[in-house]
């Protein structure tokens, strides 16, 4: 038997092509940091010290709640065939959602207001994304292009919303009222402070384990699941098995742009309190695209490169007292999805390694 | 045939003890392979036996473990196919390597584009695609989109695309597989003035009445094993059946008399358009009875896929009925049709029948994952849905075996058929129908999967067989109906159907 050569390890397991193309990011960081005179060994340290510690730890916690929760959104779009690059619009929505809810009823006690907030957060991001699953199954209209328009409105009707009288701040700030207490994830003050934790420290994480074992049931356990894999592999063989692929296709979208919506609402209840008038387009959608394929649209996967990213975010935010640009970390994420989106090469070169293989299947048929 | 337009001095290619081995298996053991310039050489073999990993290493898809491969006299290493490109070879994979959403033209340029600057110059590539179409009089849609086009038209696109990149010594993987009686006469022809041009042919097949009339010489391989090399009009085709599989093989198909049943499909004046919204199925009648086979015998393009799409729910008919047990199934969808008893085999196996990257369980279950024992309140039961593959593949000798939870798409084509035949036949509909169900399968899959047709009907249960291979219509069927432009032209008991015959009413000839 040969030796499995280098090549094949990395194309055939995923797990090592990622953390190939992670260690591949970080070495190219270094790189720029070398360049820029600064010393890697100060810059990294920083950056791992800071995540390390019980606070940064849970600071690491808080701000990956949103990416894993898009995340899962993104990656049970691609589990089901389509690519839910409107996550950010839903996110926006679902996150404005939840934040006029609160506003509006703020005097609501808590169990009922916090899945109250929830529910607006997830019904507005799965209008979001069925909006653009029926322009695609009714009207053909590619839902990439429809999607990143949605992204847009979405943007801009927060902006709208957030200057409305009644949901705006009453003060110079240009954005909305501070959500009701009642609607706040925030773990009690007096814990936090005698814990040592983040200020913002809040228990968004189960609800984020939660939805990751949900998704993780749903993809692999169900006959849901089933329908919108097989409606994703192959719609003509989903159809003549009797499976309604456009049926499928709103489903998938639906629920994919829910729990986009509901990533809004989890990082706004939990560390953001308030929505903005946005400048630009914030992102988190477009980091979920990031997290589902460093997860490789696992739900287990996606709750570890969440994290990851999370750390990566925060962590970064620190390295300027490393005299690094933060910046930085944007090219340590950029080059890690840029080598793991070349898996496509990876692909390409083990499917014809793989020709061989069927040659081998052929014979012992 | 006389042998006038081969230059015997001239080996263009010649393969010396080509040993292919991966890990411990030999998939081929010592192969020898010579063709002359003007030749064609036919590689006959069982699936499995080795043909297309042989071939693969002259495609430069697989290197050799050890031999020599020589082309025009001169020992060469392919690294890749365009090295085997360069070399002057060409190749027509018999599962189409063409890109769906993209037209004719588009696919037989892809990668060699005439070029304006910068841009792509599609009306150059669609004049020389048109042109050398009309040269070798393989008809074609220039501007059609290959998602649109027949398997038949798709076929001949595969053929004009390594023409088009100049091969003079083209392998052809079971270029038959697809094409009408008709069709398949005229690619013979075609072959024959490409090797009249200087060109030579390797034809790998299963076919041996193909061999035997287009064929200089064959190579015969059995179980990755060199057989012998023979000259094919020294032998006849027994000879080489026997030779390929290394037993006496029978061409019959043993079938008890019929015992006709109540009409269980009923079709009465269908009309139907194709995808370009042509009309095509122009008042079609048919009737199918329990306990019968009904063969459709036509000639690609004449209404048998429309038909087959509307009856199976993935088309909408114009105008018409159809019924099965006197239940109206038509323009309703394929999950209608399917509760209503039909079942079906459909004619691209990897498009309609298998999603490739599910395991064989979750396709064996396409139908019914939904139903108890396979899924209880919507959670799937795995250990029915294993139970169930487990059962399937030993009843229905799907190999390899223990192959449960390994994706379809790594089985073998007559592999991932018998998945197919395992579903449907265990879904056990009133009404079967079946589309070209032994595309590509080797002479004993083909055996196999008559043999579970004829089952069905023995049964009494109604089969529809659409299919293009006029000797699968001849042996199987208890009815022959002759399609012809988007009607039954002609109706005629199987027994006493004549090949000519036939065909002259699938031309559309009056019957005699």
């Amino acid at each position: 038997m040969k030796k499995k050569s280098f090549l094949d390890i990395v194309s055939e397991n995923t797990f090592i092509h990622i953390l190939l193309s992670i260690i591949l990011g970080f070495l190219i960081g270094a790189i720029f940091l070398a360049v820029m005179g600064l010393s890697v060994g100060n810059a990294y340290g920083r950056l791992i010290n800071s995540v390390t510690s019980l606070k940064g730890f849970s600071y690491v916690v808080v701000y990956s709640v949103p990416y894993i929760v898009a995340g899962l959104s993104v990656a049970f779009s691609f589990k089901t065939g389509v690519f839910n690059i409107g996550a950010e619009g839903q996110f926006v929505v679902g996150a404005m959602g939840a934040a006029v809810t609160s506003i509006l009823l703020p005097d609501l006690p808590k169990p009922v207001l916090i899945p109250l907030c929830f529910a607006a957060a997830i019904v507005m991001g799965a209008l979001w994304g069925i909006i653009v699953a029926i322009l695609k199954t009714k009207r053909g209209i590619n839902e990439v292009l429809s999607m990143i328009m949605f992204n847009w409105i979405a943007f801009y009707l927060s902006n709208f919303i957030a200057g409305i009288p009644g949901i705006k701040n009453e003060g110079s700030a240009e954005a909305t009222k501070s959500i009701s207490a009642n609607a706040s994830m925030l773990l009690p003050k007096d814990f936090i402070k005698s814990a040592g934790l983040a200020p913002t420290a809040n228990w968004g994480i189960l609800v984020a384990i939660l939805i990751t074992a949900l998704i993780w049931i749903v993809i692999e356990k169900t006959t849901l699941g089933y329908e919108l894999k097989a409606v994703g592999s192959n719609k003509f063989a989903a159809e003549y098995g009797g499976i309604n692929v456009n049926r499928s296709i709103l489903t998938a979208l639906g629920i994919s742009g829910g729990m986009a919506g509901l990533a809004g609402a989890l990082y706004l209840m939990g560390m953001g309190n308030r929505i903005s008038v946005f400048s630009s387009q914030e992102g988190f959608g477009f980091a979920g695209i990031v997290v589902a394929l460093i997860g490789c649209s696992n739900p287990f996967g996606v709750f570890v490169a969440g994290l990851f990213y999370g750390a990566l975010m925060y962590g970064g935010s620190k390295l300027n007292l490393e005299g690094a640009p933060t910046q930085l970390i944007n090219v340590i994420v950029g080059t890690v999805v840029f080598f793991i989106a070349i898996s496509v090469i990876f692909r390409n070169l083990k499917y014809l390694k793989r020709k061989t293989g069927k040659g081998k299947e052929a014979m012992k048929a | 045939m006389s042998k006038e337009h081969v230059d015997m001095s001239v080996p263009v290619i010649e393969m010396r003890n080509i040993v292919k081995k991966f890990g411990d298996f030999v998939a081929n053991d010592g192969i020898n392979l010579t063709v002359h310039k003007g030749e064609i050489h036919a590689i006959l073999g069982e699936n499995g036996a080795g043909k297309s990993t042989l071939m693969n290493q002259l495609y430069g898809l697989l290197k050799p473990t050890s031999g020599d491969i020589l082309v025009n006299g001169k020992k060469i290493v392919m690294n890749n196919p365009r090295d085997a490109i360069n070399a002057g070879i060409g190749m027509v994979h018999q599962h189409f390597m063409l890109v769906q959403p993209f037209t004719v033209t588009e696919n037989i340029v892809l990668g060699s584009e005439p070029m304006k600057g910068l841009t792509v110059d599609m009306k150059k590539a669609r004049q020389n695609v048109k042109e050398l179409s009309e040269r070798y009089g393989l008809a074609i849609d220039p501007d059609a989109k290959i998602e649109d086009i027949s398997v038949g038209m798709q076929q001949r696109v595969e053929i004009l695309k390594a023409l088009y990149r100049g091969a003079d010594i083209l392998i052809l993987d079971e270029p038959t597989s697809s094409l009408t009686p008709q069709e398949i006469v005229e690619l013979i022809q075609i072959m024959h003035n490409l090797t009249g041009d200087g060109k030579s042919i390797i034809l790998i097949t299963h076919k041996l009445k193909e061999i035997k009339e287009s064929a200089d010489f064959c190579t015969i391989i059995r179980m990755g094993k060199y057989i012998d090399t023979v000259d094919v009009d020294q032998v006849d085709e027994n000879d080489l059946a026997s030779m390929m599989v290394g037993r006496k093989v029978t061409f019959q198909v043993d079938k008890p008399p019929i015992k006709r049943g109540p009409v269980v499909l009923d079709v009465k004046n269908l009309h139907g358009v194709d995808y370009r919204g042509v009309e095509i199925l122009k008042g079609l009648n048919l009737q199918v009875h329990a306990g019968e086979i009904v063969g459709i015998a036509g000639i690609d393009g004449n209404g048998q896929t429309e038909l087959v799409e509307i009856l199976t729910g993935l088309r909408k008919g114009t105008a018409g009925e159809a019924t099965v047990n006197g239940v109206s199934i038509y323009n309703k969808s394929p999950a209608f049709g399917f509760a209503h008893g039909v079942s079906s085999i459909p004619a691209d196996r990897q498009k309609h029948g298998l999603v490739l990257d599910f395991s064989i369980e979750d396709n064996l279950i396409l139908q019914n994952y939904e139903k108890d024992p396979f899924a209880r309140s919507k959670i799937l039961q795995r250990d029915a849905i294993l139970k169930h593959a487990t059962q399937s593949i030993s009843d229905y000798d799907i190999r390899p075996g223990n192959s449960e939870k390994r994706p379809a798409g790594t089985l073998s084509g007559g592999n991932q058929q018998k998945v197919i035949i395992a579903r449907e036949v265990q879904n056990d509909k009133d009404l079967l129908i079946a589309v070209n169900p032994t595309r590509g399968l080797d002479v004993g899959a083909i055996e196999y999967v008559h043999q579970y047709i004829v089952q069905q009907r023995n049964k009494g249960k109604a089969v529809l067989l659409v299919s293009f291979e006029l000797d699968e219509i001849m042996s199987l069927s208890d009815v022959i109906d002759v399609i012809f432009d988007g009607k039954i032209v002609s109706s005629i008991p199987g027994g006493q159907a004549d090949e000519n015959e036939l065909g002259l009413l699938m031309a559309g000839g009056k019957p005699a």
